[in-house]
């Protein structure tokens, strides 16, 4: 005994453990999954969130000075083709077919065009017939006919005309610009100049928008008009797809042949063949968001690596720190209820000492008896009288030696075992303890069991500690001559309930709401207020129910209701 | 002494105890007489003359305590040593009040039993002289 108090008790505790560890690792693994959802979500999200507007951010700014600049640039190839076209008008207005047709003249209006626009290479009166009739320029192509010329019949059917880069006769890229006119004696001539490129590709080549980047002018058969940094100088094809039309500045995702991906922008340029083309590597525009993104994911793994790391931990400490108070909590329960049932039979222990006491002192008196006859008798006393005494010596010995048996059986069963109990049985087993005081107390005690009273599948020593704590309290609150009625009823199927009943003090109202709370007692400091706390943990652990009703003056009826069968947790 | 023996009275609901500490004592000189229940201690007393009471405090029925009572009221000659167990110290104080004697607690020695009987007797000499 002394051993066990030391050690604590320990019932059910592998089962306990068992059923501990499994319930703890759900509830870890909740914790760990709810915290982190919770935690890593939301972070994701803004992640993602941020990443994407600072990635709409970057295109934009990549983008958007691409898109300008093609507009730009379109805008001053119209004003300078406009603007070339327009003086060649204003030529032709101003001056008559007859004056044009004098090469001196002609080549005064060159001058003078050359000064005020710059670009004009030469300058040709035309014919209907597309014979040059005049010419002013560094070459001499007087009287060359033009009429089977593509352009030449174009510009006589549009009135206008700006013709592709091409080598010609020069062998330098240069295009044409023409423009009719009534001669005022009823046919039509043609002016026409040769535009030297070189102002073109200073234009165009200032609009590259990056290093890599690159800048030039197609025409509608994707053949470049001015050289390319990427692919090749005046007259080759450029291997990019072809732009469709738009006089407005187009932003779109191209893919070469080499398969390199790249941003376009491009924009037609009105009244001529040439599309305006703008070029950024995607790379470029790639790079900046590349190396965010990179940033980006290292610094989320990071933060989702720490996030779980302490969830994890934080989760399996928490849940550790109650598995623990858990724990010993049941260890303490276990040893109050331990410390409950020695103070019971401590208690019982008075008793049982008193009751001890009277054999004992039989022993003695008989013993007693015995010296005396064979010290103060000057014969042997009879065998028979001598025979008699041993009798009582023996008998009351017996007496003694069932006394602490009873004691002993009952202070044993500490751990939780099954097994087949009547409960008849155990119930005089706890009343044997009180016999001596119900008689010395006049208190009587009527028992109500039915003829075959149900066996109970149950553990013998709780419940041999619930009805004691009962009984104990039955005693204790009726007078001397007072009432105890325990009864046995079988209800239903697979309960049976055992009424403790007395005539005693009763519970008042307010406390009998309490009666089962811990350390609430109404023996004012004569009792732990454990006893009923732990004899209504014992019944719920045994699957069973305690209920009480009470009133003051009247007594009070504790009912406990145990499962029969086998549905023992 | 030797001339007059000393009554006593013994009360206590284990008969064989009872008879065992009357046929002690009456070795010892005395005149013992043994009864188990309070109410025949009183019917006794009723009709004979009786020096020392010794009295068991827990019998059932009428007990000692109620004895004690009676006795001082109908007897109040009649001294009363009480017997008692383990743990009634409480009733043993109460008889005590109640004018017993003296209190010994079971098993007793005979001889300090002995030694007793003749205290409580040469007191009651005292108290009728």
């Amino acid at each position: 005994m002394t051993n066990d108090v030391s050690q604590g008790p320990t019932p059910e505790e592998g089962q306990d453990l068992l059923i501990s560890q499994r319930r703890y690792r759900k509830m870890r693994i909740a914790a760990v999954l709810s915290v982190s959802v919770v935690a890593v979500v939301p972070l994701l999200i803004m992640t993602g969130v941020n990443a994407y507007q600072y990635q709409q951010a970057l295109r934009t700014e990549v983008t958007s000075p691409l898109v300008r600049f093609a507009a730009n640039g379109k805008q001053s190839l119209e004003s300078f083709l406009s603007e070339r076209l327009s003086a060649l008008a204003m030529v032709v207005r101003e001056r008559s077919y007859e004056e044009l047709r004098d090469s001196r003249q002609l080549n005064r209006v060159l001058v003078n065009l050359r000064q005020a626009f710059g670009g004009f290479v030469d300058l040709g009166v035309i014919d209907e017939q597309g014979v040059q009739v005049s010419y002013a320029g560094p070459y001499e192509l007087e009287g060359r006919s033009y009429s089977e010329y593509n352009w030449f019949h174009e510009v006589g059917m549009r009135g206008l005309y700006v013709s592709e880069v091409f080598m010609g006769y020069r062998n330098v890229p240069h295009f044409v610009i023409a423009i009719r006119q009534s001669t005022g004696a009823g046919s039509e001539f043609v002016l026409r100049a040769t535009i030297d490129t070189d102002v073109i590709n200073t234009l165009v080549g200032s609009l590259a928008v990056h290093r890599s980047g690159d800048a030039f002018i197609v025409n509608r058969e994707n053949i470049l008009q001015t050289a390319s940094r990427l692919y090749g100088d005046v007259l080759e094809r450029c291997p990019l797809p072809p732009f469709p039309f738009s006089t407005q500045a187009e932003l779109i995702e191209v893919e070469d042949e080499s398969g390199e991906s790249l941003i376009a922008s491009y924009a037609q340029i009105p009244r001529s063949p040439f599309t305006l083309v703008l070029l950024s590597p995607r790379g470029e525009l790639h790079a900046g968001w590349l190396s965010l993104r990179q940033d980006v994911l290292i610094f989320l793994a990071i933060s989702v690596l720490l996030i779980l790391g302490v969830v994890i931990g934080g989760s399996t400490y928490v849940v550790n720190r109650a598995r623990e108070a858990d724990l010993k909590r049941a260890a303490l329960y276990h040893k109050m209820e331990y410390t409950n049932k020695m103070a019971a039979i401590g208690r019982l222990g008075a008793g049982v000492a008193h009751e001890i006491n009277n054999p004992l002192a039989i022993i003695t008196e008989k013993a007693g008896l015995l010296q005396d006859l064979i010290m103060l008798s000057e014969e042997m006393p009879p065998k028979d009288k001598l025979m008699g005494l041993v009798n009582s010596v023996l008998k009351s010995a017996d007496r003694c030696g069932g006394i602490t048996h009873r004691l002993l059986g009952f202070a044993k069963h500490m751990e939780v075992q099954r097994e087949t109990i009547d409960l008849d049985v155990l119930l005089q087993e706890v009343l044997g303890f009180l016999e001596k005081e119900a008689a010395y107390r006049n208190i009587q005690v009527d028992l109500d069991f039915p003829e075959e009273p149900p066996a109970v599948v149950s553990d013998r020593g709780q419940l041999q500690q619930v009805f004691l704590n009962i009984v104990n309290n039955a005693f204790a609150a009726v007078d001397d001559g007072g009432h105890i009625h325990i009864g046995i009823r079988e209800v239903g199927s697979g309960a049976v309930t055992v009424t403790i009943a007395d005539d005693g003090v009763g519970i008042p109202e307010d406390s009998l709401s309490r009666i089962f709370d811990p350390f609430f007692t109404t023996k004012k400091g004569a009792g732990t207020g454990l006893g009923l706390s732990i004899t209504y943990g014992i019944v719920q652990k045994l699957g069973g129910q305690i209920s009480v009703e009470s009133k003051v003056g009247e007594g009070t009826c504790f009912t406990v209701t145990l499962p029969t069968g086998q549905a023992f947790p | 002494m030797e001339a007059e023996a000393l009554r006593v009275l013994i009360v206590d609901d284990e008969e064989e105890l009872v008879s065992a500490v009357e046929e002690r004592l009456n070795l010892r000189g005395f005149q013992a007489t043994g009864v188990t229940t309070g109410t025949e201690a009183m019917e006794y007393l009723a009709d004979r003359p009786c020096d020392v009471v010794l009295l068991d405090v827990k019998m059932p029925g009428v007990g000692g305590l109620e004895v004690i009572k009676r006795i001082k009221e109908e007897h109040p000659g009649v001294e009363v040593i009480l017997l008692t167990g383990h743990g009634s110290a409480q009733d043993a104080d109460r008889g005590m009040q109640l004018g017993a004697f003296d209190y010994v607690m079971k098993p007793v020695k005979i001889d300090v039993l002995v030694r007793l009987l003749i205290s409580a007797a040469e007191r009651k000499a005292k108290g009728e002289a």
